[in-house]
């Protein structure tokens, strides 16, 4: 598929990968095999007929192909560009066993990128249940499981506590790997298809989950996400120039900052930018600090490049962005100016030992190795956790010791009847699909628990 | 879109705006805070709640135009609105009967301190409450704190009113007996306080203000240290002990974006400050 090319693109926000053409889309959708057993299915959490929708592009009937695409999917612009389809899809194809698997990712997003450049979708309205529900939280779980219910004929609600909708699809990934015209769009389809999103509404802290179910829904869906950022606890962590990779992506993503003081929101990067970890939220800051125009960017991760979590695709794009990678290297502690700003990290030095339970080599420190690093941004991409506030405010909600609520991996079923969750806030920090397919499992025991509520 | 219902100018240069908010005004509580957007283009910034009114379906904040946002907004008449406003956030104070509060306010904050001494007294506290602010001109809400509260002292950095500076509490503290303290204000006014209290073994409130971004604890923006730990304002606080807080790194973190916020007001003064600006 055409890119940018890295030396424009790491100074602009606009999309890197370009997106088939049609004739590119009916020339990778004529190697498919049309295996009549087909193994790429079995890999995709959101069910999606594969081999029909790539059949219908080979015959250039591209209308019939995403139609059948949302048959199963509501939001493929999005999956065909964050899903990590190596290791779904692609990864059980059989042309894979050979060569090249099907680009089956790029063939859903140019599906759906056909479709909403003509504005050609049609939506069928349902015949109206009578029954209520409320979705809490307007990303990748929330829009999915809101898509689903609506096409049962359910009346929903979709509560989002941010001014805009799309959660970590709006805030957290950037512009230059997935364009907010496009989360507008498909967050836009979900209000087509007759759900209502009502923003700036904290639940647990505007409504309880209780008051929902007693006053206004008969069931409610939790997706409210892994946003809780986690730091190094280390000393200086709090002086300035030190973000969390979600502080540092909300200003940047959400809030425009790259576009200020036209937009109101601030951002400072200096020259020498540090990101700490290395997963896709490490490599989308540190791609979006070099946009910003620092002078070098270093991903700093505490183990090698093998255990690195991110997409090979987006490691890929860091590197030919210029992104330099320190790895075996942990951050110890950090020195701020007079003024209270980052200066210097001291790092240490790692070696991988035995394997640990994660199934990755155990880093550990190599005494006396420790040195300074100029720096004077420092992003922490670490992880998140769940945000807390509604498990603080729902009486008889069981959680986990790790903060996620209990919910079965089949219903997203809780420990409070009516009450269904499912995504990162179950999972812990997973994918967008992995989201989604749980707001899709959800939605289905909704829709039987509701039915056996008459 | 909330419909500013009333502006008023306090001071110069400090406002109230009451806006319609219904499903906020039905949950407010004292002690805590809003975020809003002006416009489009907007940042998100946390202002505290001042007051509400269930039946009128309204919420009421107070500040100074100090940055770009500020100023903008008390550019805004009734009739005009605001794109978003998030709340109630935080976690509400802790209002019980503790026997007998001192309340210190300061600048723009006392008018957040009156709810908290309004909802004190209604849970059979005896208040004595001191507010204070830069010079006479800038003092707010004397006269409904003095309907609110058993006791009221004054205090001005200048002396042009009431007592000059805090040292005068020392005296009150040695004469008198408190349970608790509440204090909202600038940083300094609560660090002074919270020492003198600390001398006095007065359990300490401050209300910390620090730059926030979404206010839900997903950007840690906001993190103060408390004895020793990271909290996050937004969901931890706002309210934290004032024995406890270091109020040093406070402030440092409060002044991280100056230099930016400096030219942001620029700019939106040379696009005409609102008065021309087509929106």
């Amino acid at each position: 598929m055409p890119k940018q090319k890295p030396e424009i693109r790491k100074h602009n926000f606009n999309e890197v990968a370009l997106g088939y053409t049609a004739d590119q889309a009916v020339a990778e959708a004529e190697r498919c095999l049309q295996c009549p057993k087909p193994q790429c299915v079995s890999g995709c959490p959101v069910e999606i007929e594969i081999p029909d929708f790539i059949r219908l592009i080979k015959e250039r009937q591209f209308d019939e192909a995403v139609k059948e695409v949302k048959r199963r999917n509501s939001l493929p612009a999005i999956c065909g560009r964050v899903c990590p389809q190596e290791e779904q899809c692609q990864q059980q194809c059989v042309m894979g066993k050979a060569g090249e698997p099907i680009n089956i990712g790029r063939l859903e997003r140019f599906v759906a990128d056909y479709e909403m450049n003509r504005g050609t979708s049609t939506i069928s309205k349902q015949e109206p249940t009578g029954k209520k529900v409320a979705v809490v939280g307007a990303g990748p779980a929330g829009l999915t499981a809101a898509a689903e219910l609506v096409k049962l004929g359910h009346e929903v609600v979709i509560f989002e506590a941010l001014h805009k909708p799309g959660g970590v699809l709006i805030y957290g990934i950037p512009e230059f790997r997935l364009p907010k015209r496009i989360v507008a769009a498909e967050a836009d389809y979900v209000k087509r298809l007759g759900a209502s999103i009502e923003t700036n509404a904290l639940i647990g802290r505007l409504f309880t989950i209780p008051e929902l179910l007693v006053n206004r829904f008969d069931a409610v869906f939790v997706g409210t996400g892994a946003g809780l950022p986690q730091f190094l606890k280390l000393p200086g962590e709090n002086l300035g120039g030190i973000y969390s990779a979600n502080e540092f992506l909300i200003r940047v993503n959400l809030m425009k900052s790259y576009a200020f003081p036209e937009y109101d929101t601030p951002i400072r990067i200096g020259k020498k930018v540090a990101v700490i970890g290395a997963g896709n939220v490490a490599m989308d800051s540190a791609r979006s600090a070099l946009r910003l125009g620092a002078d070098t960017v270093y991903i700093v991760y505490r183990r090698s490049k093998a255990e690195m979590p991110a997409r090979a695709e987006e490691v890929e794009n860091a590197e030919e962005e210029g992104i330099i990678f320190k790895l075996l290297t942990n951050p110890t502690k950090f020195f701020g100016d007079e003024k209270g700003w980052v200066k210097h990290m001291e790092c240490i030095e790692m070696q991988l030992g035995e394997t640990d339970e994660s199934g990755r080599r155990r880093p550990s420190p190599v005494e006396g190795s420790e040195f300074l690093m100029d720096v004077d941004t420092v992003i922490i991409a670490v992880g998140r956790t769940p945000n807390p506030i509604i498990q603080r405010t729902t009486k008889g909600l069981e959680t986990t010791k790790w903060g996620t609520i209990k919910a079965e991996e089949e219903t997203g079923k809780t420990s409070l009847p009516g009450v269904y969750a499912g995504g990162d806030i179950v999972t812990g920090e997973a994918t967008v699909i992995k989201a989604m397919g749980a707001g899709k499992k959800a939605a289905r025991a909704i829709h039987q628990y509701l039915a056996s509520q008459k | 879109m909330y419909k500013i219902i009333t502006k008023q100018e306090l001071a110069a240069k400090i406002k109230l705006l009451e806006v319609n908010a219904p499903d906020i005004a039905a949950k407010a509580k004292p002690g805590q805070f809003i975020i809003l957007v002006v416009d489009e283009t907007g940042e998100r910034i946390p202002l505290t709640i001042a007051d509400y009114n269930i039946v009128k379906g309204t919420v009421t904040f107070i500040f100074n135009e100090v940055g770009k946002t500020t100023k903008q907004l008390g550019s805004l008449n009734e009739g005009d609105s605001i794109v978003n406003i998030a709340g109630p956030l935080g976690v509400p104070s802790e209002i019980k009967k503790f026997g007998r509060v001192l309340c210190v306010g300061g600048g723009v904050m006392i008018a957040p301190l009156h709810l908290q001494v309004k909802a004190l007294r209604e849970a059979g506290n005896d208040v004595t409450t001191v507010i204070g602010a830069r010079g006479e001109d800038l003092l707010i809400f004397e006269q409904k704190m003095k309907k609110v509260s058993n006791k009221v002292y004054i205090v001005t950095d200048d002396g042009s009113r009431g007592f000059k500076g805090f040292d005068f509490l020392k005296e009150l503290l040695k004469a008198e007996s408190f349970q608790r303290a509440i204090v909202m204000g600038p940083v300094i006014m609560m660090e002074t306080v919270s020492e003198i209290s600390k001398s006095f073994n007065i359990p300490t409130m401050v209300t910390v203000t620090p730059i926030m971004v979404d206010g839900m604890g997903m950007c840690g923006v906001c993190r103060v240290t408390v004895g020793g730990e990271t909290k996050f304002a937004c969901i931890d606080g706002p309210e934290f002990d004032g024995h406890q807080v270091d109020f040093e790194e406070l402030v440092k973190r409060q002044r991280l974006f100056l230099p930016e916020e400096r030219l942001s007001s620029m700019f939106w003064e040379k696009l005409g400050g609102g008065c021309h600006r087509e929106r």
